[in-house]
């Protein structure tokens, strides 16, 4: 080895390789790196356009741009809470229908199915996943709303007594648009907590059961307090995707630009807003602008929120093997809905 | 001392228990039945719809008479998102092979992973107000163009493949790397001819699920796109996509429209998931 090893002409070891074929080697190194920095780079100059586009709307209206209740492309004037309370309160309750629903499908598919039927039904709920968003509103018009119409006049005459239920359903409200966003979300928070409880030690599982625990106080002792991290990572990532959710909330919330004093009420999104109102809206700087600022808006909100749950999931992993994490949970919901 | 001392479990656990199991049960079948109506109505009132001229004629526009069919909406959707998946397949295999062969655990690396995550969470409607910014009320080559909107979806789809790839790129064994490196292989052809043959099932799959994303999407196109009736193969024209027809015939009053909406749908969850089941049956076979 040490012969091998003496100089070859022009001082090189004759291990090394020469220059020249070192080449291809760099340029596939720094061109994957640059590729990799573009991406930063571009996303960059898209927020500061947005913002920049956005100023407009924030210069002449402020903050009541976000806190004041008025939006009135007429009088072009443009106080956009009632879009954030829409866009907030649906969110809200398809967390509140969706995420319960997600845990205890996982919790069935990890702990409790019979092993041969655990691949064929996690398909089945992902597939959930696989539905676009347009057609879940196509759905919801024609058959969810109708059908679901008698059901909403029974609770809000049953249920009066609580705050924000109540008064006279309309065909098209905040609830029957939070109840499409609920299932949209169910795969993606249902895929990770599953991915998350498949990483509970089975020791854990295994004590529980072995001090004479039954299966739902070893779930409750041993899974849940493992994987709650990352439930509330996915449950918050399920967030994020019901806040920036557009076609299928368009047509189902109603689009009045009002702060409904009930679910049952007809209400606007941020994004609803964005995507009904832009054709009209290009000849007119300031409407276009308190668009692009609902935009900015909505982004700053998703951004945040998926800041958040990044940091759960991420903290659930800790310490455990394995890189990617939720990386496959993430890419196998994503092959729809969403949007 | 015998075994049998073991106390039995009290009745009120067990029924504790049961009740709990039923819960999770329950929660499962709720949560696929949502699955089942969409499919069933699809089926139920799409098929009605799906003829010979359905699927050869373009939609009419006209407010009165023959509707028309999806003819130019179908090929409108492949091709924006053939050109979407020519931009965000290279660009997203690359950024993954740049992850798992050189950046591995760097600092830029980190911040890379981080802010492709952070781009799987954005709204896809923000996209379409990206390009629109950029894109589109700038005028660069014409107002609505089919090219801008595939750049649309190429954003949305390329975290997608970027972390579908970066999966199945770091299951490739080191080993592997490391016996062609120490046959002297240079790195660039450690990637090409051992790291992505033996990845390519699994970045396949990753490709396909993104495709199926980016193809139902509709939010994106609506800003850069615009509509369109008739079929074109021009990139840089609007053009007419599945989606954004669902969306606009979903509001129209007459009934033979609101048919086709049905129809189109039905199409358009029909290829999105001849695509998934597409990929899952590569990676199924990776696997094994």
């Amino acid at each position: 080895v040490e012969s091998s090893a003496t100089p070859a002409p022009g001082g090189r070891s004759v291990l090394e390789r020469s220059p020249a074929s070192r080449l291809p080697d760099r340029i596939l190194k720094w061109g994957l790196t640059t590729l990799a920095a573009l991406i930063l780079a571009v996303l960059a100059y898209f927020f500061i356009r947005l913002i920049g586009q956005s100023r407009g709307a924030f210069s002449s209206f402020g903050l009541s741009f976000v806190f004041g209740n008025d939006w009135d492309p007429s009088r072009n004037i443009y106080h956009g809470f009632a879009l954030l309370f829409g866009t907030l309160v649906t969110s809200v309750i398809a967390l509140v229908v969706g995420v319960p629903v997600a845990i205890s499908a996982a919790l069935y598919l990890t702990e409790l199915c019979p092993r041969r039927l655990r691949a064929p039904l996690s398909g089945l709920v992902d597939l959930l996943a696989a539905v676009p968003s347009v057609v879940y509103g196509l759905w919801g018009v024609f058959v969810l709303a109708p059908k679901l119409l008698p059901v909403e006049k029974w609770l809000a005459s049953t249920f009066s007594a609580i705050p924000f239920v109540g008064g006279t359903p309309a065909l098209y409200n905040y609830f029957i648009a939070g109840l499409v966003l609920a299932i949209m979300i169910l795969p993606i928070v249902s895929a990770i907590a599953r991915e998350v409880m498949a990483t509970v030690p089975s020791e854990h599982k295994e004590a529980a059961l072995a001090l004479g625990a039954t299966r739902w106080e070893m779930i409750r002792i041993a899974v849940l307090p493992y994987a709650r991290p990352g439930i509330t990572g996915g449950a918050m990532l399920g967030l994020g995707r019901a806040l920036g959710e557009t076609i299928a909330v368009v047509v189902l919330i109603g689009d009045a630009p009002v702060v409904g004093h009930s679910i049952f009420t007809q209400g606007y999104s941020l994004a609803a807003v964005i995507a009904n109102e832009f054709g009209e809206a290009a000849s007119t700087p300031t409407h276009s602008s308190a668009l692009f600022a609902a935009g900015l808006v909505l982004f700053v909100l998703t951004l945040l929120v998926n800041i958040v749950a990044r940091r759960y999931i991420t903290r659930g992993q800790r310490g455990r093997r394995g890189t990617g994490g939720t990386g496959l949970a993430v890419v196998a919901t994503h092959a729809g809905g969403g949007e | 001392m015998s075994l049998t001392a073991l106390a039995p479990i009290e009745p009120r656990r067990r029924r504790k228990d049961r009740i709990m199991r039923g819960v999770l049960v329950g929660g499962t079948v709720i949560a696929l039945i949502p699955l089942v109506l969409v499919i069933y109505y699809l089926l139920h009132k799409g098929l009605g719809s799906w003829s010979a001229s359905f699927f050869t004629t373009d939609p009419s526009g006209s407010f009165f008479g023959n509707p028309g069919g999806i003819r130019s909406a179908i090929f409108g959707t492949l091709e924006i998102v053939a050109l979407a998946s020519l931009i965000s397949i290279p660009i997203g295999i690359g950024v993954a092979l740049y992850l798992t062969e050189y950046g591995r655990d760097s600092r830029f690396a980190g911040v890379i992973r981080y802010f492709v995550d952070v781009m799987t969470g954005v709204p896809s409607i923000v996209f379409g107000l990206f390009i629109y910014i950029s894109l589109v009320v700038s005028h660069v080559g014409g107002s609505f163009t089919a090219w801008k909107g595939a750049v649309a979806l190429s954003l949305l789809m390329l975290p997608i493949v970027v972390r579908g790839s970066e999966v199945v790129l770091l299951l490739v064994p080191s080993s592997l790397r490391e016996a062609a490196l120490a046959l002297g292989a240079p790195r660039w052809r450690v990637i090409t001819r051992v790291v992505l043959p033996t990845a390519l099932p699994g970045l396949v799959t990753g490709s396909l699920l993104a495709i199926a994303r980016g193809m139902g999407e509709t939010a994106p196109l609506l800003f850069t796109v615009s509509t369109a009736f008739g079929l074109t193969g021009n990139l840089g024209a609007q053009m007419n996509t599945l989606p954004t027809q669902i969306f606009s015939d979903i509001t129209n009053p007459r009934d033979v429209v609101v048919a086709r909406a049905w129809g189109a749908g039905l199409a358009l969850v029909a290829l999105v998931l001849i695509l998934n089941l597409a990929a899952r049956a590569i990676a199924r076979r990776s696997v094994a």
